[in-house]
């Protein structure tokens, strides 16, 4: 076994609000990453997916704020240190994040080879203008081939939504991060479009562009065929964590296989199958929870669920959060 | 019993923008029939031209050329044309007036029906609308839109329709914002709907696993055309265009091989 590129262990981390109340948004994530691996976190909207990723770039911004833990990079720990730390030594170069409709946040009034130049300029790498535009010129050629030269002197609005985002990937791996975090970078775009995107970060991937990453999405049939591993969150916890194989085709945890049981597919024949949503919300979080969390929407509930805290074990080779699942 | 005249009824429909060399034709030389209480999609990838279709349909935009009728008529009248047909919108939070309370928002939708109805009528009707979405009404009294998880807002924009019981609702990528889970009930309260009102929808979407679900009619747009239609299982099964075939082997689906890394 050759040595993680990250490592989170025992991270929680909670908001605070204006009237002293915390909401424990992540509670208790652990995870180690191998080089070369995705790691694919999917899970409802709120159940703090995105509060993680903040979480797992060291980036604590009031309200967010720490409780427990630690996360690191190569062995390099980010855990309390000033955002400015963050921002000027990890951010991009260790572990670089594309956030949700990132495309649609590119300046209109400046040329894509601009907005590269200045994460080049802004983290003091680029010896001068001339070095910079011929580095930008031979990243972009790989993954854009014929058209980099067009891509980089276009305005960001005068490419399509696919171009934006492959751009944007692009400018995030330009310093080579060992880690990137991509919170949802394919759910605005339509599938075609879609495909191409993912071709892009499996070649960045193989090329050793970047060592591994996180790629958060709620579509498990996509996830099936990005991820190597796949971890199911809800309301802040992992609740299931094993191969793409064993999530999509063997749930176990109740949860897993609710959600599964929620997809739609386009297969001949399926469409009698139908997608059964799952009833109720999920908790709130600003009181601390006794018992399970899902005891409340589970199908499978037993009456000593809602009191007894589940803890993470190992059932046919994976991670699960329940006592009963089987 | 459904009508005989056709809903919609389209004949070379083109709709374009710009002029000169910069002209867009959005939607080119489209014709079908959309009877009543069908369940039609129309599906293809971002800027097919699927939206500008639904925005002629709400007549939000007027066909260049061509002829479109609503029921075998022309439409003349917006107000009168959205009496019977309403929209559902892929965005809830733009939807609403964020400085108004969503009941109020709700029970002023009225105002585009052309019965026009007491105030307690018009305040039962939102309850009801309410209740099919299942949602409390006392649970939204007095919120604002942005008290609301976006999952619920969409269900506000159900509600609306349950509660205005339009003979047409068009559904403009109506599940893209939420997650799967919400997807599910969506649909449900959409099938629902159906039922209850025996309604004709028009799906717009991206997804072809939705429309494949929902559906009694595909039909599938690339570049303005609409290159594809049929009923869901034999456009599937049996693809007729190059572009149906792509849009299927695009999805990433769970038995189906995709990109190999």
């Amino acid at each position: 076994m050759s040595n993680p590129v990250f490592e989170v262990e025992n991270l929680s981390l909670h908001y605070l609000t204006r009237f002293g109340n915390k909401i424990h948004a992540v509670t208790d994530v652990s995870f180690t990453m191998q080089p070369g691996e995705i790691l694919g976190i999917a899970g409802e909207s709120g159940c703090g997916k995105s509060t993680l990723v903040n979480g797992l770039m060291g980036l604590f911004i009031p309200p967010l704020h720490p409780t427990a833990g630690d996360v690191r990079v190569d062995g390099e720990s980010l855990m309390n240190r000033g955002t400015e730390d963050i921002r000027e030594n990890i951010l991009a170069r260790k572990v670089s994040m594309i956030p949700q409709g990132a495309f649609n946040a590119l300046n209109p009034t400046r040329k894509v080879r601009d907005l590269a130049a200045d994460v080049i300029a802004a983290h003091k790498q680029g010896a001068n203008r001339k070095e910079t535009y011929e580095r930008l010129d031979e990243r972009f050629a790989l993954f854009f081939g014929q058209d980099a030269k067009r891509i980089l002197d276009t305005y960001s609005v005068n490419l399509t939504a696919g171009e934006r985002q492959r751009s944007v990937i692009g400018i995030s791996t330009l310093l080579n991060p060992q880690m990137v975090i991509a919170d949802e970078p394919t759910s605005a775009l339509d599938v075609s479009t879609q495909k191409v995107v993912i071709k892009m970060i499996f070649e960045l991937l193989d090329k050793g562009i970047f060592k591994s990453m996180i790629f958060i999405t709620h579509e498990l049939p996509l996830l099936r065929h990005v991820a190597d591993n796949i971890a199911i969150m809800y309301a802040g916890e992992f609740v299931e964590k094993g191969t793409a194989q064993q999530i999509v085709f063997d749930p176990r945890h109740p949860y897993t296989k609710a959600l599964m049981g929620a997809m739609l597919s386009a297969e001949p024949g399926q469409k009698s199958r139908k997608p059964v949503a799952i009833e109720g919300a999920p908790p709130s979080l600003a009181k601390p929870i006794e018992g399970c969390r899902f005891a409340e929407r589970c199908p499978v509930a037993r009456p000593e669920c809602k009191l007894k805290k589940q803890e993470l074990r190992t059932l046919a080779d994976r991670l699960v959060r329940c006592d009963y699942a089987e | 019993m459904p009508n005989e005249t056709p809903i919609f009824s389209a004949k070379n429909v083109v709709r374009t923008f710009g002029s000169g060399k910069k002209l867009i034709r959005a939607v080119d030389d489209v014709s079908f029939d959309i009877a009543d209480q069908e369940i039609v999609s129309v599906v293809g990838g971002s800027g097919c031209g699927k939206s500008v279709l639904a925005k002629i349909m709400l007549d939000l935009y007027q066909p260049t050329s061509g002829t479109f009728l609503y029921e075998g008529h022309k439409i003349t009248d917006q107000k009168s044309h959205w009496n019977e047909v309403q929209a559902v919108f892929q965005d809830p939070f733009s939807c609403f007036n964020q400085f108004f309370t969503i009941r109020a928002q709700l029970e002023a939708a009225f105002k585009i029906k052309k019965d026009k109805l007491t105030k307690a009528e018009i305040s039962d009707r939102v309850d009801a609308g309410l209740l099919a979405v299942n949602v409390t009404p006392k649970d939204i009294e007095g919120k604002y839109p942005f008290e609301l998880s976006g999952g619920q807002m969409q269900r506000m924009l159900l509600a609306r329709i349950f509660a205005l019981r339009p003979k047409v609702l068009i559904a403009d990528e109506p599940t893209s914002m939420v997650d799967a889970c919400v997807r599910a009930n969506i649909l449900d309260y959409l099938m629902k709907l159906k039922e209850e009102l025996s309604m004709t929808i028009v799906f717009v979407t991206h997804d072809i696993g939705l429309a494949y679900y929902v559906s009694d009619r595909l039909f599938i747009m690339h570049q303005g055309k609409i290159v594809d239609s049929g009923i869901p299982d034999d456009v599937i099964t049996k693809p007729q265009s190059q572009v149906t075939v792509k849009l299927l082997d695009d999805v990433p689906d769970i038995h189906k091989e995709w990109i190999k890394r």
